[in-house]
């Protein structure tokens, strides 16, 4: 064959695969298991926008019909498949890149993220089972409360379906990081788009630790009063929107916001795009305890380096000493029941 | 380097020039959230569909942050939930107004906690409306009930006509030189009912109001992707006429790449862009219609919108605006160019030249689209006379 004839036919061929926007990006397979519910469908809508995606999956146990028709609407590449009901969640699962678990209830006035643990607890644990059989490999994106237990909960079931791998099972923490960044820029008066502020720990109250001492731009006009106060706002900030929402569910809009960040950092780090670094809630040795959220480096195989906490202020050593006896037992609280059930 | 690309969030219209598309210029731009070193900023997020001239737009949109002030009336509802999320993250907003009946200050609460530079202030209830609208430059209405199964937009016209004319007219008073997108349905009519308030009160600019049918555009480009085999991101069909139904008519004629369509995949793809709507709300049985995908469309409006205010040269959209694209009616869909005060241009060439299919087509729906029409103008006038009596 002629080699311009070959090199043409196999331009063709490229250029008529369906919605095939870009040949240098791998084919990503996401699918949102929630999909249906406060947090899922902005989420759905904000994957589905996402050029990385090539096939989004979404799965609920109601109304997922409608939100995929909604999204599928949509003219970006991602090909939309909407699964309802437990016979259906192992299709939908099947080939995931990325698996985003917004499944769950959430917190009325006056709960804390644990108050949760009875319902989603079993959620998590199912669905996990679902993941184990169907797609061992996905990166497990952990959004639903409390996920101080629910991943921790996640891995048990994955050891024991022998399917473990912890560079692939992450606590979103992203919205936290979302908050400190933005009430930090605030209060120094530097512009949002700019800052960067690492937030480790847990994932509830006073287990979420904003390292301000190392936040970018630096700030010479923060007192240390600032500082608590920016600490406990960044801490409350989930109840802060459950009051405001004054029974009307939780922070749904951000989540979905700061779950679309993190999990694009996830595809891009499969995809070999280099230096991706997020926060995430992690099994981790940088403290004695076995899950810990920090600075990861993402890459081709998920987690390829969990980064150190770096140099911490005395208020940040003391608020890291403070929330390990918290951790430590929403952890071992996670590991039980997951043992138990 | 160190400094890392600012991804942006950029709901950029498929190129729609008279001229011809340039090849090569419209793929997605896979480099959306950056990460330089250590650090990483996603506060912005960069989706869309390129257009010729790619890197003229991002420069507009990545020289510091926006300095627009954007409305939403209606934003606690099923559409205007995510649509303000998605105007939170456009780097081309300065300033978020939600507004709605009830439940805003959650939302408000919510949203503010993302780390874009749109600041964002909710207002509830009729006594802070005004205040809602202070200083818009834009004002995007997706107030109103949405339709249930077996119901057409037009069932809706009852309670929508209210709620649109009381926004409106708080419009004119407290936001005159706002540009106007109508999503509230039937668009058909609440496009003409919101002309007639806005000329009541003196403050009528038809280069300001738009019945905001983009979604037409979003459905028809993503179906004749799928059904030709197109990439998605070159694929560029007009929808004209109206946004209902049989008033939805898509230009296959002239859909850019050029392709043929059998006269099978005329009627099929026409019949499924005009029916999409009551498909997602078959779909949804009753727990709404589009949201999602209504919230993507309106927002990729908006920052068109935005695009042309700032002076962007090249902003092309689809819109249901005051026209003389086709006598007989005063309202009508097609391109328009938008600019520094809104409409430009009514781009009528697309309406020459156009199939045997599409000029039946046209003229079947203009009975319904001006029946339409000149109820929504009706409506207003009724209840001026019910005032004064």
């Amino acid at each position: 064959m002629r080699p311009s004839l070959l090199k043409s036919t196999s331009e063709l061929l490229r250029r008529s695969r369906r919605g095939y926007a870009s040949s240098a990006n791998p084919e990503r397979k996401v699918a949102v298991l929630g999909a249906a519910g406060g947090i899922g469908q902005p989420l759905s809508l904000l994957m589905k926008l996402n050029p990385l995606v090539s096939s989004l999956s979404l799965y609920d146990i109601a109304g997922t019909p409608g939100v995929a028709a909604d999204v599928s609407h949509i003219n970006s590449p991602a090909l939309v498949k909407g699964f309802m009901g437990d016979d259906q969640l192992g299709e939908a699962l099947e080939g995931s890149d990325v698996v985003i678990i917004p499944a769950g209830v959430p917190r009325k006035p006056g709960m804390t993220r644990d108050d949760l643990f009875n319902i989603n607890a079993g959620i998590v644990k199912a669905l996990c089972t679902a993941i184990a059989k169907h797609c061992p490999n996905a990166l497990v994106n952990m959004i639903s409360n409390p996920v101080n237990s629910t991943v921790p909960i996640a891995a048990e079931v994955f050891k024991k379906a022998g399917t473990y791998d912890e560079k692939r099972l992450f606590g979103v923490t992203t919205l936290d990081v979302v908050r400190a960044k933005t009430f930090y820029a605030g209060k120094a008066g530097v512009p949002v788009t700019e800052v960067n502020v690492p937030v480790v720990g847990g994932h509830a109250g006073i287990t979420i630790l904003p390292l301000f001492s190392q936040a970018t731009p630096a700030s010479n006009s923060l007192s240390q009063e600032d500082i608590v106060a920016l600490t406990k706002r960044t801490q409350d900030g989930g109840t802060e929107v459950v009051e405001a929402k004054a029974g009307k569910g939780s922070a749904t809009l951000s989540m979905a916001y700061a779950g679309a960040v993190f999990a694009d950092a996830c595809l891009k780090g499969l995809n070999g795009v280099p230096d991706i670094v997020e926060c995430s809630f992690v099994q981790s040795t940088v403290t004695e305890l076995p899950f810990f959220a920090s600075k990861v480096r993402l890459g081709k195989n998920g987690v390829e380096e969990v980064l150190g906490l770096g140099e911490l202020s005395d208020f940040e050593k003391e608020g890291l000493e403070n929330l390990k006896g918290e951790l430590k037992s929403s952890i071992e609280k996670g590991i039980k029941f997951a043992h138990g059930n | 380097m160190a400094v890392a690309a600012i991804a942006t969030l950029s709901f950029a219209s498929v190129p729609c020039r008279k001229q011809q598309l340039r090849h090569g210029a419209s793929t997605f731009n896979a480099q959306q959230f950056s990460a330089s070193g250590s650090h990483w900023h996603s506060a912005n997020l960069k989706w869309g569909v390129p257009r010729p001239r790619a890197a003229k737009r991002v420069i507009v949109a990545q020289t510091g942050t926006g300095s627009h002030k954007v409305a939403i009336l209606g934003a606690a509802g099923g559409i205007g939930q995510p649509l303000s999320l998605l105007v939170k993250m456009s780097p081309l907003v300065s300033a978020l107004h939600l507004y709605d009946i009830a439940n805003v200050k959650g939302i408000t609460a919510d949203l503010s906690h993302c780390n874009t530079s749109a600041q964002v202030a909710g207002f509830t209830g009729k006594d802070e409306l005004a205040g809602s609208l202070a200083g818009a430059d834009v004002v995007v209405i997706p107030a109103g009930v949405p339709r249930k199964p077996g119901m057409t937009r037009d069932d809706l016209f009852g309670i929508n006509a209210g709620i649109v004319k009381e926004l409106v007219e708080a419009v004119a008073d407290h936001a005159p030189g706002a540009l106007i997108h109508v999503i509230s349905n039937p668009v058909n009519s609440t496009v003409p009912i919101a002309a007639e308030v806005l000329k009541q009160k003196g403050a009528y600019d038809p280069r300001k109001l738009f019945g905001v049918t983009t979604l037409d555009v979003v459905r028809a480009n993503a179906f004749v992707a799928a059904r030709k085999g197109l990439p998605l991101a070159d694929v560029d069909v007009p929808v004209v006429g109206g946004h209902a139904r049989s008033t939805i008519l898509p230009l296959l004629s002239k859909a850019r790449p050029k392709a043929a369509f059998t006269d099978e995949e005329v009627e099929e793809l026409t019949t499924r862009i005009q029916n999409a709507g009551t498909e997602v709300v078959e779909a949804k049985a009753g727990a709404g219609s589009a949201t999602l995908s209504m919230a993507y469309a309106a927002a990729r409006f908006l920052e068109a919108s935005l695009r042309g205010l700032d002076g962007d040269d090249d902003v092309y959209e689809c819109a249901y605006v005051q026209s003389q694209v086709v006598p007989e009616l005063p309202f009508f869909a097609s391109r328009v160019k938008l600019g520094r005060e809104g409409i430009e241009e009514v781009v009528g060439s697309e309406l020459r030249g156009l199939s045997e299919y599409e000029a039946r087509a046209l003229e079947a729906l203009k009975p319904q689209l001006k029946a339409s029409i000149d109820k929504g103008v009706a409506y207003v006038q009724q209840q001026q006379e019910a005032a004064l009596n």
